[in-house]
Order: C-alpha cells, then structure tokens, then sequence
C-alpha cells in the first residue's frame, strides 16, 4: 500500500512539474508503455512470509527506457512461472534508475551504460543482462550501405559534411540525434568517440523520433537501438559487418553497448526479487531476451 | 434553530474557503518549489555565465551552462507566431462577429473550438510529417526543423484563444457606437476598422497576452518541429531550442548540476511568465482608468 501512495505521489509530483514547466511530456511518456505493469495493488511484504514453493510479493525495476521491451518481456515471463508476484517496470532513464535503487525506490535499477565512477561509489553493484547494438541508419533512398567506425565518427563530429565524401549522392548530411543524457547517445558517442564533439542537427527524445526524423529526409544519418529499427529505414553495415544478433554477441559489430542490472551491494533483495535476478540472469531466460531484439550475456 | 444554521453556515464556508485555498497552495508550492530547486545552481554557475552564456553543453567533460540560446529562441519564437498569428486572428474575429452570416459563422466558430482543442502532440505529429518535409523542399534547405517551423506550428496553436477573445470583446462593443459611425456615412469597413476595433482594445490585447502565455509555454508541439539542437537563434532556418523543450528535454535523463540547472531554466521560464503577465495587466488596467 505504501508502495501504491509512493507512486501516486511521484505522479503527481511529475504532473506538477509539468504543469509548471509547460509541458506534458513527462507523463505522456510514462502512460503509453507498453511494458508497463500495473501498480501492485496489494503488494504485502514480501520478504517475511514468503512461502518456499509459492513465491509472492512484489518485484520493482526502474530505469532505462531503451530496456523497456527486454525487461518487460521477462517481467511477463516471470509472473507467467509465479502467479503471486507483482512486477513493475517504471521507464525513467538510466541515471535515474541508478538514482532509484541507491535510494532504496526499487530492487533493482536498470542502466543502459556502465556504472560512472561516481555512481559505482554509492555502494552498487552491476550485473550484465544483455548486450544492445546500436544501428547507425540512413533514410532507404541513400545509397550508402557501409560506413567504417572512423568515418561515422567524422560524420557526426562535422568533419564530413556531404554525402558525395563518403560515396553517396551529392547532399548536406543532417546529423540526428538523441537528448543529452540518453543512454543510446552516450553509447554512441563513447563507441565512436565523439562524445561532446557531435553537430547534432536535431537532437530528439526517443527513438521512435530519431528513426521517423530519418524516415522524413533523404540526407539525414541517425542512430538506435537495433531492435527498434524497422524498414522504414536501412541500417548501414560497420567496418563491413552488418549489424544481427550474431555480429553483435561475437563482439565483431563494434558499436554495442551493455545492458546493466544493478542492486545496492551488500543488501539483500526480496525473496521475490531475488528469485527474479536468479531468472533473468540464467540461461533459461535467454529465449525472452533474443525474442526481445538484444543479445544475453550469460 | 438559530444557532444551529449559524453553525452549518460556518461549515459550509469554512469548506469553501479551503477549497479557495488549495489553489492559492498550489500556487505557492510551484513558486517556492521553483526557487528552492532553481537558486543553487544559478549560484554554482554564476547568474551572468548562466543568463549570457552562449553554449550550452550539459553533459560534455567540461559542462557549459549558458541559456542565453534558449532565452532568444523562445522570445522569438514568441514574437514571430505572435506576427504571424495575430493579424490573422483578429482579422477572423471581425469576420466572424461582424460580417458573417449564421450558418457560415456557426461553422467556423466550431471549427476555431475543434482546433482549441487539438492536443499540442498532435501538433508536433502534423509539424514532424508535413511541415518539416515541406520547408524542406519549399526552401531547399538540408533540414526542415527549424525555428520557422516552431513558429508556425505556434502561431496555429494560439489562433484559436486569439480568435475567440477578440470576438468576445468585438461583440461586447455597443452597437450605438457603430450606429453612430454608419449614420455619420463611414462604411461597415470604415466602422470595424475605426471605432469597433478601437473600442475593443482591451479585450484584444488581453487575446494577446493569451497567445504569448500560450506559445512561450508550449512544449511538445514545439519539440518535435524545432531540432532541439542548442544553437543561437541567427537564423530562420537554425535548429533551435526553447526554454521549455531544454528542460523536457533533457529532464528524464538528466543528475546532479544539469539536473539543477534545468530547475533555473524552469525558473527563468516561469519568472518571464510573470513578467509577460504582470505587463499586459498594468496595460490593460491603465488602459481602463482613461
């Protein structure tokens, strides 16, 4: 129940803010995901009396909204196998899902990036579920079909600016990217080592922006998760390998990122919670993971 | 008996009164909550670095918080949808409470409603697909997210509360006053122009604040035709950032200094609407007292 009242107020809270600061987007993105679980209503204390075989309580993950199909995913798969246990999935973005679980909001925090030095000394732990490609991709009409890392690189810092450099029509290459702070911009631009250099053209707030932007304009060039790119728009093959699940997990298709779990060292998670990390980071959850676009990491 | 419905009527006022007070609450807890979260980091950053500063990188290895872009954007942003939207609003109003005949005034007045109602997301979505392709191909210009798209998009958004203020004030003039003018031989256009739009003044320039209050706290539409990318203003064509997409922006990823530099953008955004306000109020009162 305390839970539950959290929640309502954290909602409220977001709706303030975005009363005041004019905007409705903070709750417009958190309404329409559709991984998301609804509020355990009647979520009791779950590490007391769980029962051994039947497992009950409640299980919260905040963070990373590039891993809102994975983990959702294994959310369902898990109350599927565990009818007593409520999971909730709240699509904050990576640092905030650090915030979340050092504080004590959640069980477990979801980053798509490495823990910062800084976050790592709050005491927490990171546990590797999967690892993301991120697609670099062109509108279908370009005819450019491979990039090396060295070029994007040099494309997305403005030392190339036209198409014709790098083998395409001639045409002022527009830049598409994401907002600063996004786990995807911060995995490209640390995989291609352009951080802080980009001459973003458009810096958009979702993937689903970035990939229709690119969609829209011949000359743009843009990135995202390779597991949300569809064919409206062609992702470009790096150094030669074409982004798939194989070139990803074998480590040759370079511009991959972690996705990462973590929990507060040293404190032990909830019976259900646990059970939950158990799953998810066992082989047997693999299936789910492939079927969710990312590639398992155990 | 006396007593007793003495006591109800206690209740019943003491119930509207904290009903009177939860808005004036909710006013103050805004305020108080913007200021407590926005000072320290116009502190950290100095107010001059912050309200002047050219480049905003919140994120880079050596962070720079300068608003100075987002400050310009939304001001002209504002007064570009304003240019745009006014003449056409008014303009609407005095067709539609003067010369329009029923059926034709009945339709559009629905219309201009249908259109107040159109979420502001639904206007980035139209903005996105067909106005940021067009402006690029119209003015073969490699991008079509810019700051002429933002106003455009805002100069739509703010037609219909121009549009329906204007009328309310327009209808409101005496029809003495035109009378007058028609028997004194002026045309129905001499009349609108002459003496119904100066005697509805007030009423107009109130539409006005109405759409700056709307286009300078507008978010979503603008986000998502604007290209978000924090440069200066020097061009029609420049993608751009407003004050209230840098904060949406970068607000559900954002910790620390970043973090609390959005909350002062918040703050200078929220004191610019004060003073917009604050303005046009002093105006328009000193406009009564003649």
């Amino acid at each position: 129940m305390k839970r539950c009242i959290c929640f309502v107020l954290a909602a409220l809270m977001a709706i303030s803010m975005a009363a005041c600061s004019g905007t409705n987007e903070p709750v417009a993105t958190n309404a329409p995901t559709a991984g998301n679980e609804p509020v355990a209503t009647d979520a009791p204390a779950a590490s007391t009396e769980a029962p051994a075989e039947a497992l009950t309580g409640a299980v919260s993950t905040d963070g990373s909204t590039s891993m809102e199909k994975v983990i959702g995913a294994l959310g369902e798969s898990f109350m599927l196998a565990n009818e007593g246990v409520t999971f909730t999935y709240n699509p904050t973005g990576s640092s905030a899902g650090i915030t979340a679980v050092s504080e004590g909001r959640c069980d477990i925090g979801l980053s798509s990036r490495a823990l910062k030095d800084e976050e790592a000394a709050l005491g927490l732990a990171s546990t590797i579920l999967a690892y993301d490609g991120i697609a670099v991709i062109v509108n279908p009409e370009n005819p450019v079909t491979d990039l090396d890392l060295e070029t994007i690189a040099a494309i997305y810092t403005g030392e190339i600016t036209n198409w014709s450099e790098v083998g395409g029509a001639d045409g002022e290459i527009v830049l598409i990217g994401r907002e600063a702070g996004s786990g995807t911009r911060d995995g490209f631009e640390e995989l291609t080592g352009t951080a802080d250099k980009c001459q973003y053209r458009q810096e958009l707030t979702s993937t689903g922006d970035v990939i229709a932007a690119v969609s829209q304009n011949p000359n743009a060039i843009g990135y995202a998760s390779l597991a949300s790119v569809k064919d409206n728009v062609k992702a470009v093959s790096v150094n030669g390998v074409v982004p798939s699940e194989e070139t990803i997990k074998d480590g040759s298709y370079l511009i991959q990122r972690p996705f990462v779990l973590v929990t507060v060292e040293g404190k032990e998670l909830s019976a259900a919670a646990q059970a939950f990390f158990d799953y998810i980071t066992s082989a047997d959850a693999n299936e789910v993971i492939i079927s969710a676009g990312v590639v398992p990491a155990n | 008996m006396k007593r007793s419905s003495n006591l109800f009527e206690g209740v019943i006022h003491g119930i509207f009164l904290i009903l009177g007070l939860v808005t004036i609450a909710c006013v103050l807890i805004i305020s108080i909550y913007l200021i407590v979260s926005g000072i320290p980091a116009i502190l950290e950053i100095g107010l001059v670095d912050f309200l002047f500063g050219t480049q905003w990188a919140s994120t880079a290895a050596e962070p720079k918080y300068g608003i100075l872009p987002f400050i310009l954007t939304s001001i002209y942003g504002t007064l570009g949808a304003i240019a745009l939207g006014v003449p056409v609003g008014v303009l609407a109003a005095v067709y539609l409470s003067k010369m329009a005949s029923g059926p034709v005034k009945n339709t559009m007045g629905q219309m201009v409603s249908i259109l107040a109602g159109i979420p502001s997301v639904v206007y980035g979505l139209v903005g996105m697909m067909v106005l940021v392709p067009g402006i690029r191909k119209l003015f073969q210009v490699p991008d079509g997210a810019s700051l002429l798209a933002a106003i455009i998009v805002l100069a739509v958004m703010i037609l219909p509360s121009i549009i329906k203020m204007s009328v309310t004030a327009l209808e409101a003039v005496p029809k003495e006053y035109e009378d007058a003018s028609l028997a004194l031989g002026a045309t129905p256009e001499e009349t609108y122009f002459r003496v119904s739009i100066p005697a509805a003044k007030s009423g107009i320039a109130a539409s006005v604040v109405l759409g700056v209050g709307r286009a300078i706290g507008e978010a979503m539409a603008v986000m998502m035709v604007a290209g978000n990318a924090p440069n200066m203003p020097d061009s029609l064509f420049q993608s751009v950032r407003f004050l209230t997409t840098a904060v949406a922006s970068e607000m559900s990823y954002s910790g620390g200094l970043q973090r609390r530099a959005l909350f002062s953008i918040a703050l200078v955004l929220f004191i610019f609407i004060m003073l917009i306000n604050a303005l046009l109020n002093f105006f328009l009162k000193g406009e009564k007292k003649e």
